[in-house]
């Protein structure tokens, strides 16, 4: 095995970074109080896990618009952009090639930080799964005012349905998510990376045309050599 | 380091900037009133009780000298002279619900059933007329009895006014002076005079049943003087209500359910129409009882205020929970005897069967729309099952119904086995069962008295009875918490189906596919992991 020569390079920005930590604490949130209305366990009472369930979830619709304006504005869209190429090169890869020390086909690259597979999930996530929470979860809390807007014809049972559906989505994907981040060149590099920005990639791998994002508002990449 | 501390200073201020537009949600509810109908209830409250104008000692139609009931009331009617008229439209009167069809008229001098004492065979059941608001227990054949809810002062009439008679005929001056202080007694009482209070009230509707507590379980003699922790509205201790601040009466007619006649159609606050009856707990809380920003004052619209607000009843004394005729009669040396049972309450009387009782009853809940029906004298019954004599009306889909706790009392009663009737035996008086013991004849006589027919051929059936516990209503920190019905586990509403309620219902295939989806991925971590771990180690060896 040749050894490939690492560059550290400035991935996430300080706003990502944020985005990040803090969407962790408020599905941590929202999955520890969710499970508990849900008749699962007794951990906090019934009324103080809606009340943090009904708050946080506000909470995150908030910071999920910043997000959305983040993501539009800074041109971060395009690395959400899903393709199948080499989508199934990067399966293949953590079943089979990871185990025999081969290289990630779509390794990480500033302008483009998501492989194919990553892609799908977080469009997947961000475009569907979240939303459909989103969406499920106000009507939840504003079940009394369907009448007025004219949505009776919608059954709490139904609500609450895909409300959970999603939840466990979720909670799958934060299984896989939490163990996937340490699939990195060390186990910590991802985690290391996502806290202070900074990630070690391989140095002189070209970015293919498909993966190119606009880097506007993005830091240029800084040598490793820092001060 | 500056570098350093530039970026922290930068992760605070956007932090900040987060915390402005997340903040807005409490802070929003800051600014409303803590309760909005709370605010209303103190307001409701703040005058003190209403003042009289007049002074009754005062009135020489009361200073005169009474030889019978019936005089006193005459007497108040030179004054009140519509007071008669009035009374006698009324429920209290009557005992005949004015909304029901005349051919199958409901009420206790109709064909109405209790699981108590069954019938009162159209008033010809001089025991049940004991509660009648006549003079005796002749019914509406006598004059209204003004004291029975006016009165202030509870003396034994008939004693005194028998003692009074007999004194009077005599010339013995010692005599004479019995029959003057007899008098002084009759005219002190009928001068006592004023609203209605607890005591008033509850000289029926506390110990109806034939004692105290048989019935409603949320109605008895603890609430004659009751501290706020067992009421808190008729706390002495608390704000000390009478029946009637609530019970807002017009021209004698008191408000209240009659039968299947909601006691109030609306749920208007009395900001909304100050000229309704405040029967309902909204008329002074308003549909928004709570803090605003939590979820309590959206359950109004479902969930009556008394499901979380009377936790419990009979907090003070037993009330009985199942009577059973159908083991009445039995004699030990040929003669009727009582057993006592726990609680200090009778667990059988050869004259009424077996009964039993309980304290601090968990109350069942059904969704109801105010009304109550049951079956009647006239109504035919399906002796297989449980014969329902009073039960709430509602369903989930009703828009007036809510979900309301009750007092749910279970029996045994004849029935006629060929008419599918309930049968309506008379009980007191020298015919009725308490002293022959006869079904066959007491139900002949008790049906000849309500013009219904009678087969001769009885059979015990179950009965049901509820009462809507509205009374004893706690102080808000007993008030039920949400987990009592939002738990998946022998909730408070378990048995209550027909919707979806969070922490209670799932779908038992979702959950089941959730965490098998859930499990499978953290197996496979594990799978994956371990085959890291071990194929790591063969590479280094390579």
């Amino acid at each position: 095995m040749q050894s490939i020569k690492m560059v550290t390079t400035y991935l996430y920005t300080r706003y990502e970074r944020f985005w990040h930590w803090l969407q962790m604490v408020l599905i941590f949130l929202l999955l520890i109080t969710g499970f508990e209305i849900h008749g699962i366990y007794a951990l906090m009472g019934f009324k103080k896990a809606v009340d943090i369930h009904n708050f946080v979830g506000i909470t995150w619709l908030i910071a999920f618009a910043f997000f959305v304006f983040w993501v539009f504005t800074t041109g971060e869209w395009k690395q959400y952009v899903p393709t199948t190429k080499k989508l199934f090169a990067v399966i293949r890869y953590y079943g089979y090639g990871i185990f025999k020390g081969e290289p990630h086909p779509v390794p990480k690259q500033k302008g483009a930080k998501h492989n194919p597979l990553q892609r799908l999930t977080y469009l997947s996530l961000a475009a569907m799964l979240l939303p459909v929470q989103m969406i499920t979860g106000i009507l939840y809390w504003t079940y009394n005012l369907w009448e007025g807007w004219g949505l009776g014809f919608l059954s709490l049972q139904f609500v609450a349905l895909i409300h959970m559906v999603g939840a466990f989505f979720v909670l799958t994907f934060v299984v896989v998510h939490v163990y996937m981040t340490t699939t990195g060149h060390t186990i910590f590099a991802h985690i290391k990376a996502m806290i202070t920005g900074w990630e070690d990639i391989e140095e002189g791998v070209e970015i293919e045309d498909w993966e190119k994002a606009s880097r506007r508002g993005v830091p240029e990449a800084v040598p490793a050599e820092k001060g | 380091m500056r570098l350093k501390f530039r970026r922290v200073l930068h992760m605070v201020s956007l932090l900040g900037i987060f915390s402005l537009f997340i903040a807005p949600i409490p802070s929003f509810a800051k600014h409303e009133p803590e309760a909005p109908g709370l605010e209303l209830a103190r307001q409701a409250v703040k005058a003190e009780k209403r003042p009289t104008t007049a002074d009754h000692s005062q009135f020489k139609a009361l200073q005169q000298a009474f030889t019978s009931g019936p005089e006193i009331s005459k007497a108040c009617i030179s004054c009140h002279t519509k007071a008669a008229d009035q009374v006698k439209e009324t429920l209290h009167w009557t005992w005949l619900d004015p909304n029901s069809p005349k051919d199958n008229q409901k009420g206790k001098a109709g064909y109405s059933l209790n699981n108590f004492c069954i019938s009162a065979n159209g008033m010809h059941d001089h025991h049940c007329n004991e509660c009648h608001i006549g003079w005796s227990a002749e019914g509406k054949k006598t004059q209204i009895d003004c004291l029975r809810c006016h009165g202030q002062k509870k003396i034994n009439w008939e004693e005194v006014f028998e003692d009074y008679k007999y004194f009077m005929q005599s010339n013995d001056p010692e005599e004479k002076a019995l029959a003057k202080e007899a008098q002084a007694e009759i005219q002190e009482a009928a001068q006592s005079v004023g609203r209605p209070t607890r005591k008033n009230c509850g000289s029926c509707h506390f110990s109806g049943g034939g004692g105290d507590g048989v019935k409603h379980g949320d109605l008895d003699p603890s609430l004659i003087n009751p501290n706020r922790e067992l009421d808190v509205h008729m706390g002495y201790d608390g704000q000390d209500f009478d029946c009637i601040r609530c019970h807002t009466t017009v021209a004698h007619k008191v408000a209240g359910r009659i039968y299947g006649t909601p006691a109030s159609q609306t749920r208007h606050s009395l900001l909304e129409h100050d000229m309704e009856p405040r029967i309902m707990c909204e008329s002074c809380h308003s549909d928004k009882p709570h803090k605003t920003g939590g979820k309590l004052n959206d359950h109004t619209d479902k969930v009556a205020c008394q499901a979380c607000h009377v936790p419990e009843i009979a907090k003070v004394l037993p009330v009985q929970v199942w009577w059973d005729w159908s083991r009445a009669g039995k004699k030990k040396e040929g003669k009727p005897y009582e057993v006592n049972g726990p609680l200090g309450k009778p667990a059988y009387q050869s004259t009424r069967g077996e009964t039993k009782w309980k304290k601090n009853v968990i109350p069942k809940y059904f969704w109801f729309n105010g009304s109550i029906q049951g079956v009647t004298a006239k109504d035919m019954i399906d002796p297989s099952k449980m014969v329902k004599l009073a039960w709430p009306e509602g369903s989930k889909n009703d828009k007036n119904a809510r979900i309301f706790p009750f007092n749910v009392h279970m029996g045994k009663q004849p029935y006629d086995t060929v008419n599918k009737t309930m049968a309506v035996p008379l009980l007191s008086g020298e015919h009725g069962y308490w002293t022959t013991f006869d079904w066959k004849d007491s139900i002949e006589r008790g049906a000849r008295y309500l013009d219904l027919p009678f087969s001769g051929k009885i059979d015990f059936v179950k009965t049901g009875y509820v009462f809507p516990s509205t009374h004893m209503v706690s102080p808000k920190e007993e008030a039920l918490e949400c987990h009592q019905c939002h738990t998946r586990h022998a909730g408070r509403l378990a048995d209550l189906a027909g919707f979806y309620m969070p922490g209670r219902d799932r779908f038992k295939l979702i959950d089941i596919a959730g965490w098998a989806i859930v499990l499978c991925s953290l197996g496979g971590i594990v799978f994956h992991a371990l085959g890291r771990v071990f194929t790591n180690g063969r590479k280094k060896k390579e």
